[in-house]
């Protein structure tokens, strides 16, 4: 199953780069494909549940608009820390607990946080324990992070 | 064509303002932690507006697909890039700077 799905992806992404649709070119991307999803079918999928995903990438486009909006604010707020002449910082450390289950959704809030308003993560443990440096005191992260045990949806695969 | 130039040029001048307004806050920020903020966050945005406005420029085509893929990795690979630069810091053992305390 996650055999053939990678193989699929794999050669979707050669015809999005190449862009060329001669015999040669389509066979050796069929080829590439297949060898790569051989050996690593493993990696990118593993043993998956296709509902339970399908339903968090929905859930993950779901959360970007809302990413990208935060991106924006967290670029104006930085810039503006630059530019003013006496700099109003605070910096701190900061450390909160997770109930988030997986790698995927441990990778999402870390790099959330990484990207949004003055926070940079520091430390993200496998069992869900956050440390973050925040550029100004009393930062609050309980809104995101509850976005994205949303999207992980409470199964722990 | 017209109007497509003209936000090409403004996500251009956009993307442009953010990357230099982040080598400004690199030199300003008084320490390591305060310094990466600027250069993960104000990077991806300037990178994502600079990459955007060349996929306007050049329209539906499988260049501007490209360009996209191009942003959506860095702006994957960037923070985690971030990430790995704060943590090993950390481990390393540099206290992060306070309030009030000269800069380093």
């Amino acid at each position: 199953m996650s055999f053939i799905l990678t193989a699929v992806i794999m050669f979707g992404f050669w015809l999005l780069l190449s862009g060329h649709f001669t015999f040669i070119l389509l066979t050796s991307g069929i080829v590439a494909s297949l060898i790569v999803a051989y050996f690593s079918h493993e990696l990118l999928f593993g043993d998956i549940d296709l509902k339970i995903t399908v339903n968090r990438i929905v859930r993950l486009i779901k959360y970007m608009p809302w990413l990208v909006w935060e991106i924006i604010a967290a670029n104006i707020d930085i810039v503006y820390r630059t530019l003013h002449p006496s700099m109003p910082i605070d910096p701190e450390m900061i450390e909160f607990d997770t109930n988030l289950k997986t790698e995927t959704g441990i990778a999402i809030l870390a790099n959330s946080i990484t990207l949004t308003p003055g926070t940079v993560t520091v430390e993200a443990k496998r069992d869900g324990k956050f440390k973050v440096h925040s550029i100004v005191r009393g930062v609050n992260m309980s809104g995101m992070q509850a976005k994205v045990e949303m999207i992980e949806g409470n199964r722990d695969v | 064509m017209e109007t497509r130039a003209i936000i090409t040029l403004v996500l251009l001048g956009i993307g442009c303002f953010f990357i230099v307004v982040a080598s400004v806050g690199i030199i300003r920020f008084p320490d390591f932690y305060t310094r990466v903020h600027p250069a993960g966050k104000t990077d991806t945005m300037g990178q994502a507006a600079v990459l955007i406005g060349l996929a306007v420029y050049e329209g539906l085509s499988l260049v501007s697909v490209k360009l996209v893929i191009i942003m959506l990795f860095l702006a994957i690979a960037n923070p985690t890039a971030t990430h790995a630069l704060a943590k090993a810091a950390y481990v390393a053992g540099l206290r992060p700077w306070r309030k009030g305390e000269p800069r380093r």
